[in-house]
């Protein structure tokens, strides 16, 4: 038997469905069974406080962090650990900082796995051209190691390697988390347009509210390891589920405020 | 760099040592005390050849670790091939008690020795035994002796030849009517008890100027003629490279060294019969000649050859000059090195790689690498030869050197593995790269300063025997060698920039 949650058409007809998925670490419950739908070419939003689960959420698609419990469906398929080195082909990630190889150049970081995968060379030209321009990165920057980038070319290159195999999922965690509020305000603008001439479904973690509302056109508020209320930013405003989803939304404006 | 240079240059002082100069035991690891060379795969080749062909049980002659015993060993061991028996030589076990032993417990059947040493050091006696009382006395233990061989490699005083001429110089006793003449003589010598002073009480001679000097460095001080007189064994393959002469000892001072061949009794007759046929054929200047040859080639077999083909030149020139016998020796070094370091890297990584994933696995090789690493080399070598395969012989030799290379490479590779942050192995797993992927294009590339670093950690304590070697190996010129082994340091070190350059990633060197 199908859960109410499961068997809504919004579950069925989404890119990647998560049921009963539950991971411990030691005694601390990091996510309580959750069950969470990803819709096609849609940017859905984990938001919440810090340890909220949010990024371990993420991570469970990806199959960094191996769940306790549950399945996730990737296209009405479950992921398993025969099929995963293939799936995660179709899957781009985005990290903080840090996840660009220092030893390849920008250019090598972008087609690393095209190469692995032994496309042709003319399609990869074209294919890099094309992400240059999507993502706003000069061309002429590709020769340079990430070391000889500043942090907004690392994290539009990261992009790039994300999408260089045109991924039906894009992962984002924190993606510009480390970036200062000028860049980290370009790069937003510029991320929601790529999501939206892309169709991308993405799913992006973070904890600002404003980023959150601004990308998301669903929201997804966690606390102590389990969702708390999903919906459009206006919905979560106007319904607020239980106290906490208030207190986030407004501790947050607080901050904006002052 | 500073420091490799440096270092080499005080080893290089300090380790200057005579090569042929004891009859004992010495244990230190040296280039004659290795087999003649073959390639590794001959090496490998050779071995299962051997372990395949398991005939009648061979007649097993021992040696010790000098130059002499070698080339004796190697004598009777062919004499007795000719004779169609099977033989094994176990070259250069150790000193006289080790061989002693070894032939009393049947280890071995035969092995070549000197009348002074068994007198001394097996029948530990200071009286001077005749043949037959040695014979009688060796009975007991169920050992037999043969006569004397011919040649008695005892303590000697040596001059230039010309000179000796010049002044009819013949015996220790014509020294008495020649008071100028400079002495050189080894402190050692200087010493002992049965040296210097009583030498000279017998023969009363009256020479003042008598300095002290390496054993070495007197071969060339005598050469150039800052001194005249020196001691020496009777048939070190020096006198006849420095066409120097031995002095003969008329009033009998020194005691006799005449080599003889022991034996176990219970050998049937057959074996001891050849044993017996070497007896009074090999005279000073012929052992002389064979032990020059053994030096200049290492290839005892080829010295010992010279025995029975009665002086057939060898194929290398006779006056091969000290830059050649430097490069040559130089490039075989650098070949034992080259090959253990090799191995080194092929074993080293993949370990390193398997101890970086941690856990028990992990413990056990770093632990394994670290205890080799705290092992003398001495007792590493004790070790080593006496399994079946190693023995005396280059194949030590090389797994010496590969054991002491294994543990920087292996901690540096693990190390530079472990220091890959999280976010970039997380990175590689999420491209989708399988794990053998991951590590040849992420984690290797980025851990190659520091695999690297440790491989050349391992040159350098590799290329220390060969540095302080090239000095040792020349007697003479302490100075000739420390050039060309400053010039290999600095090779070596520019080799190594290369490879750093070839091959750690330029967005790790920014």
């Amino acid at each position: 038997m199908l859960s109410e949650v499961e068997a809504s058409p919004d579950f069925m007809d989404s890119l990647v469905q998560l049921a009963s998925i539950q991971k411990n670490f030691g005694d601390a419950k990091a996510l309580q069974p959750t069950n969470l739908a990803i819709e096609r070419g849609k940017t859905t939003v984990l938001i919440g406080p810090s340890g909220c689960g949010k990024s371990t959420l993420l991570r469970i698609i990806i199959r960094l962090i191996e769940p306790d419990a549950g399945t996730v469906d990737f296209n009405g398929a479950p992921i398993t650990p025969n099929n995963i080195d293939r799936l995660r082909r179709r899957i781009g990630y985005v990290i903080q900082e840090g996840g660009l190889f220092p030893h390849l150049t920008a250019r090598a970081n972008v087609l690393l796995m095209a190469r692995h995968l032994g496309k042709a060379a003319p399609e990869m030209r074209e294919r890099l051209s094309e992400l240059c321009e999507l993502t706003r990165l000069s061309e002429n920057l590709l020769a340079r190691y990430p070391v000889e980038l500043s942090g907004g070319q690392r994290q539009r290159v990261s992009l790039m390697r994300a999408l260089m195999l045109s991924p039906e999922l894009l992962l984002l965690d924190e993606p510009l988390g480390a970036l200062d509020p000028l860049v980290r305000a370009s790069l937003q603008k510029d991320l929601k347009e790529i999501f939206a001439r892309l169709q991308q479904t993405a799913l992006l973690v973070t904890h600002d509210l404003a980023e959150a509302a601004y990308l998301g056109h669903k929201i997804v508020l966690m606390n102590g390891g389990r969702i708390v209320q999903q919906g459009s930013i206006v919905d979560l405003r106007e319904k607020p589920a239980d106290a906490f989803v208030s207190e986030f939304l407004n501790a947050q404006r607080r901050l904006a405020l002052a | 760099m500073k420091s490799f240079f440096a270092r080499n240059l005080l080893v290089g002082r300090d380790s200057v040592e005579p090569s042929n100069f004891c009859r004992g035991s010495r244990w230190l690891p040296r280039d004659d005390s290795v087999a003649p060379y073959r390639s590794f795969a001959l090496a490998i080749l050779f071995f299962f050849v051997s372990a395949l062909s398991v005939n009648a049980q061979p007649v097993t002659i021992g040696s010790k670790k000098f130059t002499e015993s070698y080339v004796l060993g190697e004598i009777a061991s062919r004499a007795l091939n000719e004779a169609g028996i099977a033989t094994e030589h176990r070259q250069g076990m150790g000193g006289t008690i080790i061989l002693w032993e070894a032939l009393r417990g049947a280890q071995i059947d035969a092995y070549p020795e000197y009348t002074g040493t068994i007198a001394q050091q097996i029948l530990k006696t200071d009286r001077r035994l005749s043949i037959q009382e040695i014979r009688d006395l060796l009975a007991k233990f169920s050992i037999g002796i043969t006569e004397p061989l011919g040649f008695n490699n005892t303590y000697a005083l040596v001059m230039r030849r010309e000179e000796s001429q010049r002044l009819a110089l013949r015996t220790i006793s014509d020294l008495q009517k020649h008071q100028e003449l400079k002495f050189g003589l080894t402190h050692e010598f200087l010493d002992r008890q049965d040296g210097w002073q009583p030498l000279r009480e017998r023969y009363q001679l009256p020479q003042q100027n008598v300095i002290g000097i390496d054993h070495a460095l007197g071969y060339a001080a005598l050469a150039k003629g800052s001194i005249d007189v020196k001691d020496a064994y009777s048939t070190d393959a020096k006198i006849g490279e420095n066409n120097l002469v031995v002095l003969e000892d008329d009033r009998q001072f020194f005691p006799r060294y005449d080599a003889v061949f022991l034996f176990r009794l219970a050998l049937p007759t057959s074996i001891v019969a050849v044993l017996h046929k070497l007896e009074g054929t090999l005279d000073e200047a012929r052992m002389i000649r064979l032990n020059a040859e053994a030096e200049r080639t290492k290839n005892y077999t080829r010295a010992a050859s010279l025995y029975f083909d009665g002086g057939v030149t060898s194929t290398i020139p006779a006056g091969e000059n000290f830059s050649r016998k430097l490069a040559r020796w130089t490039l075989r070094h650098l070949q034992l090195a080259g090959i253990s370091l090799l191995l080194s890297v092929i074993v080293g990584v993949p370990l390193g790689i398997l101890a970086s994933r941690g856990g028990a696995i992990g413990h056990a090789i770093l632990g394994f690498a670290s205890v080799v690493q705290t092992i003398p080399s001495l007792a590493l070598l004790a070790l080593l030869v006496p399994l079946p395969f190693f023995g005396i012989s280059v194949r030590t030799a090389i797994a010496a050197l590969f054991l002491y290379g294994l543990l920087p490479i292996v901690r540096n590779t693990a190390s530079g593995l472990q220091d890959i942050a999280q976010p970039i192995r997380d990175s590689a797993i999420a491209l989708g790269l399988e794990p053998l992927a991951q590590l040849r294009k992420i984690y290797l590339p980025m851990a190659s300063r520091s695999i690297l670093s440790g491989i050349k950690t391992s040159a350098v304590i590799l290329g220390e025997p060969i540095l302080s070697g090239l000095n040792l190996n020349d007697h003479a010129t302490i100075l000739q060698g420390a050039i060309p082994a400053a010039l290999l340091a600095l090779l070596v070190q520019t080799v190594f920039d290369l490879l750093d350059r070839a091959l750690i990633p330029k967005g790790l060197r920014l």
